[in-house]
């Protein structure tokens, strides 16, 4: 019984999951190509502006988009018993719920990643503020699922928790949107944006050390 | 590999349980040996599931301790010798029955039967790539039992197993029950059928 083999068995699980109910993994990111196309249309032939609020826009929909696949995080296997499993192997817990928020971000934050840059062009962002947009995404995204993972783990025993939900857990994402957005912009204008960076860094590392406990006990707490 | 060597067993010292407001039970002892089976009764609401949840460490008790081996539940080896098979099958209707096993089989270890030989105990041979949603009520069961019998443990603790069974479900669930205990394991359940395990150590605790 190796932990390893435990904590890729149930990311290959989640993925083969996610494979076989994909609205799943297409609402997410449906809603995010949505919600950006939306903006041309209601601001008008004002390329300038939006060009301006590019970077704002990508950040506020991949917060919003990351929000609404939340609560697939964990609301099957609370349903079905699986997670009763879980928590009761002997392996720690807090291994297999990162796990679980790894193979959430392969199936809700990896997807945005791909068709930013697309979205990208389409709201004409600079070619040089597109590089760090990727890199943005890419340490920005899996904070969003950590941090949302302690959020859904405290709420998923509650009937209606969607709402407490996005009060509990978007005051957490703002630094992420703050920096990412900062950085983009930064980027645009051609300034550096190394510092930016590096505090997005080192968000993602403490999250990751730091979140899968806290969504272990909360699970723990949940389910009794 | 302790396990093997050292005579297990659970206690449950004082325990007692409080539902809004209300004492389920109260100052509740017991010990369960190995080659004993703890059957829970009481009436709908009277607490057993609530026990059963507690000794799975869902729920701390309110009062009292449970200790396998004489330790801490969480100091000892309990997690890695018990399984539990509540009102919940625990198992995916979108993955296929052997992806369901290998699951369960990660998250623990390798026990006395192989995915095959024991899908074939619970008469669900040639399921092994059926979906489970295609499953009925009692075959899903039947699955969920199976994962008592892929991975290793010493204490079943089952929740109503008898749930949507058919007659003959249930004759090879007590059947396998009965030899889980021969071989020395130790079961707690509930049950609202009369269950016969016969030249079987029954302790029964009534908690209404």
């Amino acid at each position: 019984m190796s932990l390893s083999r435990a904590f890729f068995a149930i990311i290959r699980r989640d993925l083969v999951l996610a494979l076989r109910r994909r609205s799943e993994m297409v609402n997410p990111l449906l809603f995010f190509i949505l919600v950006i196309t939306l903006f041309p249309l209601g601001i008008g032939a004002q390329p300038k502006l939006l060009q301006a609020i590019a970077p704002g826009i990508i950040w506020v929909s991949a917060l919003l988009a990351a929000m609404l696949s939340l609560d697939s995080l964990f609301r099957s296997d609370f349903d079905d018993g699986s997670l009763e499993q879980i928590l009761l192997s002997p392996h720690p817990t807090s291994v297999l719920v990162l796990g679980k928020i790894i193979a959430h971000w392969l199936v809700t934050g990896l997807p945005l990643l791909l068709v930013a840059p697309l979205l990208a062009v389409f709201l004409g962002m600079p070619d040089s503020a597109l590089r760090v947009l990727l890199l943005t995404l890419l340490l920005g995204t899996p904070v969003l699922s950590l941090i949302g993972a302690i959020g859904v783990a405290l709420t998923i025993g509650l009937r209606r928790g969607g709402m407490i939900l996005s009060l509990l857990v978007l005051p957490l994402y703002v630094p992420v949107l703050i920096f990412a957005g900062n950085a983009v912009e930064m980027a645009g204008s051609g300034l550096p944006v190394d510092a930016q960076i590096s505090i997005l860094i080192a968000i993602l590392l403490m999250a990751l050390v730091l979140a899968p406990l806290p969504v272990a006990a909360a699970l723990k707490m949940s389910i009794s | 590999m302790i396990a093997t060597t050292q005579q297990l067993f659970l206690q449950g010292n004082d325990l007692s349980c409080i539902r809004d407001d209300k004492v389920l039970f109260a100052g509740l002892n017991f010990a369960l040996y190995s080659g004993q089976v703890l059957l829970l009764e009481g009436k709908n609401g009277s607490g057993k599931t609530s026990l059963l949840r507690i000794l799975c460490g869902f729920r701390e008790p309110d009062a009292g301790q449970v200790r396998w081996c004489g330790e801490a539940v969480n100091d000892s080896q309990f997690y890695a010798q018990m399984a539990y098979v509540g009102h919940l099958d625990g198992i995916k209707k979108e993955l296929t029955v052997l992806e369901n096993l290998k699951m369960a089989l990660a998250l623990s270890k390798p026990g006395r039967y192989t995915i095959e030989s024991a899908l074939d105990k619970v008469h669900l041979a040639g399921f092994d790539d059926a979906l489970v949603q295609t499953l009925s009520a009692g075959q899903k069961r039947r699955l969920s039992l199976a994962r008592l019998l892929i991975t290793d443990n010493q204490l079943w603790i089952l929740d109503e197993p008898f749930t949507s069974l058919d007659k003959q479900g249930i004759a090879l669930i007590e059947t396998l029950m009965i030899e889980h205990v021969v071989k020395g394991g130790m079961i707690i359940l509930t049950s609202h059928h009369d269950i016969d395990l016969h030249d079987v150590d029954v302790q029964r605790i009534n908690l209404s």
